[in-house]
């Protein structure tokens, strides 16, 4: 018997004008797994993550969620669908205080109980009580990634896409970021974008490459980060 | 209920109820068509303060809401249902409006430009109206001279009843801080919050799986219907309606009240509403100064000066002052420490 | 070169900066860490003069400029590569680049080369608009355009966030072989540890808005270590 997968794409491609950003690539997330996608800047990570979630509609090849076919859904229904994502460029509510950008994510089908004990729990979750009522648009930008994760989280997705998830916080912070990733990861599907090594190996079993629009390589983290070819077009030479 | 939506509402009912008692009937009349402009202002401020539409053809709304009235009132004996058609009909044509911009994906920029064209469009349209053919039912459109003698409001169920002067003031009253208490009580629902959601970042809004697009054409609709209520109120402050409702002016002036006002607010743009209809009755009195060269003086003073708007300027204002006296007890608190 | 004394700041009714002190010699590299929300990237700002201090003193080159405006500060040779890199999209890379050269004082022509010379990798990208640029090819060309201007310190708030190790290596290489060559002091803004570690001379620590401490960069290359000094109380 098969499972249907979570996530499948065949042969989704992404061309603008001339230019091919994503190329063919068939990519398959299950539930519940940690997926961590790495590759070079302008290797078509963020444009694949925007054919997942409706930013873009590919220019060819489908997006399967659960069997369903969502290419090129809007991007409301896709969320509704059960896929979350936290941008490279901070999407959040500038003019809304940190309690009221995880209130509208969490807010979406729920009673107005259910949705204020969730934004309650996000809030402590990511330890953002003390700056609640503070306005976002007035936050460090590492803050502000928090306050996105936390709308992401609210939003309770099965499948969570992180795009640069530790960029701009500390390294405590990153230890925090990648114990929360395995706590989320106990009941939902992740998949992140990093270039933070360190990071990638607290968290990483499975790493996909992506270069020049294409799936480098696809293997255990230790394989991935020894490859030579890895090495060359992503890592440099310093890296062990 | 936060205690500013209390204090403005009390201070609101206080003033519109102590009204009657203070002025004239001529002064009465005159607040009705404030009220009339307020609530053009508090639609205009509702889309682009809170839905981050920007409108720059309220009018075209205002106008229809106007034009229906009279239409339906002289049509139809009583003004129950009239009434209601000015707010019903100007909101389903700017929910058909909303849905091709906003469905259409039509960038802000030119949302201005097409609310502008549709008003324009309505005013030259209404502007050749003149002649036999151009009437409906009975009520003859009349071109640039419009419709005279509108049916003023009557007690609903008692077409012979129709409202004297002071009534009508009492019903506009009632209505303005209806309209208040609506729109707060919806900004301060789950529908109000993704409003505002949306005009903060509309992807993020998308990527937690809310249609921005069914968001903004309903609230450009409940801005339209409002607009409608307005020019019926208007409509029936003048007892007639013409082409000028949907005129630039009218456009124009719904932006000044809310830039006046404060954007982001709702009562600012009630104020801003009565300060420059009060401002345009005065110099309309002495006629030394042309009203439109007074207006856009102030218009340019204000957005160089408060560019926020009256009401968060001075709320910023009175913040600084509170903020000055913890500050100072703080320091003087720590001074006092070892 | 750079003297800053008891510098407050902040946003609106909010305070950031609650006196924060350094100075930086002429071709030092000092580095800042701290926390996210203790006022690193508000510093920055505020050095440039985007934000209004509301006490204190900036000295550069020995002249007061705590109320200068920001375009009288970037003519007095102080460079400014912002988190987020701010590139001109639409222009190319080129034209980018002219626009960093407008604070030139010798030949545009020259300025560009030599920053070209240190960015060996944005030549043959010279025509191709900006915001095609992946994002450390990004983050290069904002180095570059600050070079262009002949800034006498450069203020680097993040240059590393979210972007490839290959390329963060070769940042480390060109801005060693720059400070080696022109003397530039440079005031770096971090949270890449191995980054700071192998380019600062010395590292600020900055809590709550005030610099709490200095650290060598020896120390700061274990992890653990910092996490004490940086204080895990937020």
């Amino acid at each position: 018997m098969t499972l249907v997968p979570l996530l499948q794409t065949t042969g989704v491609t992404m061309r603008f004008g001339g230019v091919t950003a994503v190329d063919n690539i068939d990519f398959t997330v299950g539930e519940c797994e940690l997926r961590c996608l790495i590759g070079p800047n302008g290797a078509g990570k963020s444009t694949f993550f925007k054919t997942l979630t409706g930013q873009l509609r590919p220019t060819s090849g489908h997006v399967l969620f659960r069997g369903h076919d969502i290419t090129g859904a809007p991007s409301h229904e896709i969320a509704r669908l059960g896929i979350g994502i936290k941008t490279q460029v901070p999407n959040v509510f500038n003019g809304l205080s940190v309690r009221e950008n995880i209130f509208v994510a969490a807010g979406r089908g729920k009673s107005i109980r259910h949705a204020r004990e969730t934004v309650d729990q996000v809030l402590t979750r990511l330890k953002l009580t003390d700056i609640a009522n503070r306005i976002v648009g007035q936050l460090a930008h590492g803050q502000r990634q928090w306050v996105e994760i936390g709308t992401v989280l609210a939003q309770e997705p099965d499948l969570i896409l992180l795009d640069e998830p530790a960029a701009g916080m500390t390294y405590e912070e990153v230890v925090r970021t990648s114990e929360l990733i395995r706590e989320i990861n106990r009941a939902q599907a992740l998949i992140v974008v990093e270039h933070d090594m360190q990071f990638i190996r607290m968290i990483a079993r499975t790493v996909t490459v992506f270069n020049r629009g294409r799936i480098l390589i696809e293997d255990d983290v230790e394989r991935v980060l020894t490859n030579q070819a890895v090495r060359d077009v992503y890592l440099g030479k310093a890296a062990a | 209920m936060s205690r500013g939506f209390l204090t403005s509402l009390a201070a609101m009912i206080v003033i519109l109820a102590a009204l009657p008692l203070t002025v004239s009937l001529f002064g009465l009349v005159q607040a009705t068509l404030f009220i009339a402009m307020a609530t053009l202002a508090l639609s205009q401020g509702f889309i682009w303060g809170y839905g981050g539409i920007m409108s720059f053809g309220q009018s075209a709304f205002f106008g229809l809401g106007g034009y229906v009235y009279a239409v339906a009132a002289i049509n139809m004996g009583s003004s129950t249902a009239p009434f209601l058609l000015a707010i019903v009909l100007p909101a389903a044509f700017a929910a058909l409006l909303g849905y091709f911009m906003f469905y259409g994906r039509i960038s802000d920029a030119y949302i201005g430009v097409i609310t502008l064209t549709v008003t324009v469009i309505l005013f030259n349209f209404a502007n050749s109206t003149a002649g036999d053919v151009w009437h409906i039912g009975q009520a003859a459109l009349g071109g640039f001279n419009g419709i005279p003698s509108v049916p003023p409001l009557n007690m609903p169920g008692h077409p012979d009843m129709a409202l004297d002067p002071a009534q009508l003031y009492g019903v506009a009253a009632v209505l303005l801080v209806l309209v208040y208490v609506l729109l707060k009580g919806l900004l301060a629902s789950r529908f109000g919050r993704v409003v505002v959601a949306i005009r903060e970042n509309e992807t993020r809004a998308m990527l937690l799986g809310y249609d921005p697009r069914l968001y903004k054409t309903l609230t450009f609709a409940l801005g339209g219907g409002i607009a409608g209520l307005a020019g019926c109120l208007f409509t029936n402050w003048g007892g007639f309606v013409s082409p000028t409702v949907f005129g630039l002016q009218e456009a124009a002036q719904a932006i000044i009240f809310v830039l006046l006002g404060g954007l982001g607010t709702l009562v600012g743009p009630i104020l801003g509403a009565v300060a420059v209809e009060y401002l345009i009755t005065i110099i309309g009195t002495q006629q030394t100064i042309n009203a439109n060269l007074m207006l856009g003086v102030v218009l340019l003073v204000f957005v160089l000066l408060v560019p926020k708007g009256v009401l968060p300027s001075l709320e910023a204002l009175l913040r600084r002052i509170s903020l000055g006296h913890s500050r100072a007890a703080q320091q003087a608190t720590a001074e006092v420490r070892p | 070169m750079l003297e800053v004394r008891d510098l407050h700041a902040g946003y609106g009714r909010i305070p950031i900066l609650g006196g924060v002190s350094l100075q930086a010699d002429r071709g030092s590299f000092v580095g800042i860490l701290g926390h996210n929300g203790m006022g690193k990237t508000t510093l920055l700002k505020t050095l440039m003069g985007y934000l209004p201090a509301t006490a204190g003193q900036i000295r550069f080159a020995g002249d007061d400029i705590t109320h200068a405006s920001t375009s009288a500060r970037a003519r007095a040779g102080l460079g400014y590569v912002p988190q987020g890199r701010d590139i001109f999209p639409t222009l190319s890379v080129r034209d980018n680049l002219r626009m960093g050269c407008l604070l030139a004082k010798g030949d545009e022509r020259a300025a560009m080369d030599a920053a070209l010379a240190l960015f060996p990798r944005l030549t043959p990208l010279l025509d191709r608009p900006g915001g095609a640029l992946s994002g450390g090819e990004q983050q290069l060309l904002a180095l570059a355009r600050c070079l262009c201007g002949g800034p006498k310190l450069i203020l680097l708030d993040e240059p590393t966030e979210g972007i490839q190790p290959s390329i963060v290596e070769e940042m480390v290489e060109t801005l060693k072989a720059l400070r080696r060559g022109h003397q530039i002091t440079m005031l770096l803004v971090e949270q890449d540890l191995q980054f700071i570690a192998e380019l600062a001379d010395r590292v600020l620590i900055i809590q709550k808005g005030a610099i709490t401490r200095e650290v060598s960069p020896a120390e700061i290359a274990d992890p653990r270590l910092v996490a004490e000094f940086v204080g895990m109380a937020g």
